[in-house]
């Protein structure tokens, strides 16, 4: 886009020395004192290119073991600490008249009852999912707001393990609640036979129904999730990476950098907002499969 | 394509499988996060929420009782200043109504009084009248028959004319009295 017409001049290719470094951490290569040795090496990048490797950084600590521990799990770890322990704080002093703190956690829990769960399963059939749909908010926000805190930069849902398994949780409870509700026979005809079509559309629709109920749910759910996480930092990456790269050009672009920032900026407020929107869609289409589980009527 | 060319060292569908120990730290921070979250924080929230909507709830119901209160004490009181007013109004009327028979028995018997007094003084009148009339008419007919004696110079001896004349006398004296009078 802004960087189209320079893009001749921003020489895009392997950095020489860079495999045999191995990949490090965007954040670092990000940093100004790290890449000024090569801006002005003839034939080095001015911008590197956001590669897959910003979701698999290497291991911290376990290496090559199933307990590997690396970046993504340390921003994880930082944001569910953080969050539970202040959570836990507002809990433990939460009174009738509520403080600001209070207000705010409150402010969430309501927006989840009034938002979500009374626009979909309706607030009296709907309550008792309350505990397990405002888990899911929370915990899908939490993560996801991690990937516009300066110094995280990552947000814990844009490598796969956790928006799969809060799909597979959700999964999990609409499946429950529909053999709960009616059975393992009757459940399966409630959701993949609706009644009233003529018989040989059942050929067809029973099948698609099926996949639908046991796979494309969650499976899109986590792929929505994932796949806008993953661009949304990809995104900033990109922006700010180029933004910074015009600005130390050291030629005619430099006067470009102003407008690239300032669409760095725009998209970090737009992430933000992503942060946000992902909890919600991901939160309210729980709340549907719930409700066509558990519904009366189709 | 531009992202081939650059550094990427790791398997492009490594971004859709995951890898065991991504499941394995996943699972732990979910299940830390879900059970921290539904048993702790999430049940100490909503116990003050309902709280709070009960206690809202609460004095909603408990105001509109005491409005209740207040209007029925209202109305009572209201009742109660029309009574009032209404035995207020009676009790004026009825002394009103004593007032005027009080005043009505006075009249009644000062006039009773006052017939009696009359009659009585009428009575007095008469009674005075008819002794005064009786001891005139002897005097006047003892004076009478000695000043037609006299007149006459001799004695009338006969007792029963005499008086019949003077009774004549009288009675004519009297009706003539009772013409002019």
């Amino acid at each position: 886009m802004v960087a189209a017409p320079g893009s001749a001049r921003i020489e895009i290719h392997n950095v020489a020395g860079h495999p045999a470094v191995g990949p490090r951490p965007r954040e670092i290569e990000l940093n100004t004192a790290d890449l000024s040795p090569t801006l002005h090496a003839e034939g080095d990048s001015l911008f590197h290119i956001p590669t897959l490797d910003e979701f698999f950084p290497e291991a911290l600590l376990f290496a090559g073991t199933p307990f590997e521990f690396n970046r993504v799990q340390l921003v994880r770890l930082i944001m569910i600490a953080v969050v539970l322990i202040v959570l836990c704080i507002i809990a433990s002093r939460a009174k009738l008249v509520p403080g600001r703190a209070q207000s705010i956690v409150e402010l969430i829990i309501e927006f989840v009852h009034n938002g979500i769960i009374k626009n979909t399963l309706g607030l009296k059939d709907g309550m008792r999912f309350a505990p397990f749909l405002i888990t899911l908010f929370v915990f899908l926000l939490t993560m996801n707001i991690a990937g516009v805190i300066p110094g995280l930069n990552l947000a814990g849902t844009s490598v796969i393990g956790l928006p799969l398994l809060a799909a597979l949780w959700t999964f999990v409870v609409y499946v429950v609640a529909g053999v709960k509700k009616r059975g393992f026979a009757g459940y399966l005809k409630h959701e993949t036979a609706p009644p009233g079509l003529p018989k040989p559309i059942y050929l067809l629709l029973v099948p698609i129904e099926f996949l639908q109920v046991v796979l494309i749910r969650w499976a899109s759910l986590t792929i929505r999730l994932l796949a806008n996480m993953v661009a949304g930092h990809i995104m900033m990456v990109v922006f700010i990476g180029l933004t910074h790269g015009l600005l130390f050009s050291a030629s005619w672009l430099t006067v470009i950098s102003p407008f690239a920032g300032a669409l760095a900026i725009g998209i970090y407020g737009f992430e933000i907002f992503v942060a946000g929107l992902q909890a919600f869609i991901f939160t309210i289409l729980a709340a549907v499969y719930i409700q066509m589980a558990t519904a009366d009527e189709h | 394509m531009i992202l081939a060319e650059g550094e990427q060292t790791v398997p492009s569908w490594r971004l859709l499988v995951p890898m065991p120990q991504e499941i394995v730290w996943s699972l732990i921070f979910l299940v830390i996060f879900a059970l921290v979250f539904m048993k702790f924080i999430l049940p100490r929230l909503t116990a003050v929420l309902d709280e709070r909507t009960e206690k809202i709830e609460g004095g909603l119901r408990k105001a509109e009782q005491v409005q209740e209160q207040v209007d029925q004490l209202k109305n009572d009181q209201e009742q109660e200043l029309a009574a009032a007013r209404q035995e207020a109004a009676s009790i004026r009327e009825k002394a009103r109504a004593d007032g005027q028979k009080i005043v009505d028995e006075a009249r009644a018997r000062a006039e009773a009084e006052s017939e009696r007094v009359l009659a009585a003084g009428r009575q007095q009148l008469s009674a005075e009248r008819i002794a005064a009339s009786t001891e005139l008419r002897s005097e006047v007919g003892t004076l009478a028959s000695d000043l037609a004696s006299k007149i006459v110079g001799e004695s009338l001896s006969d007792d029963e004319r005499s008086r019949r004349v003077i009774d004549r006398f009288l009675d004519d004296l009297e009706s003539s009295q009772t013409t002019t009078r």
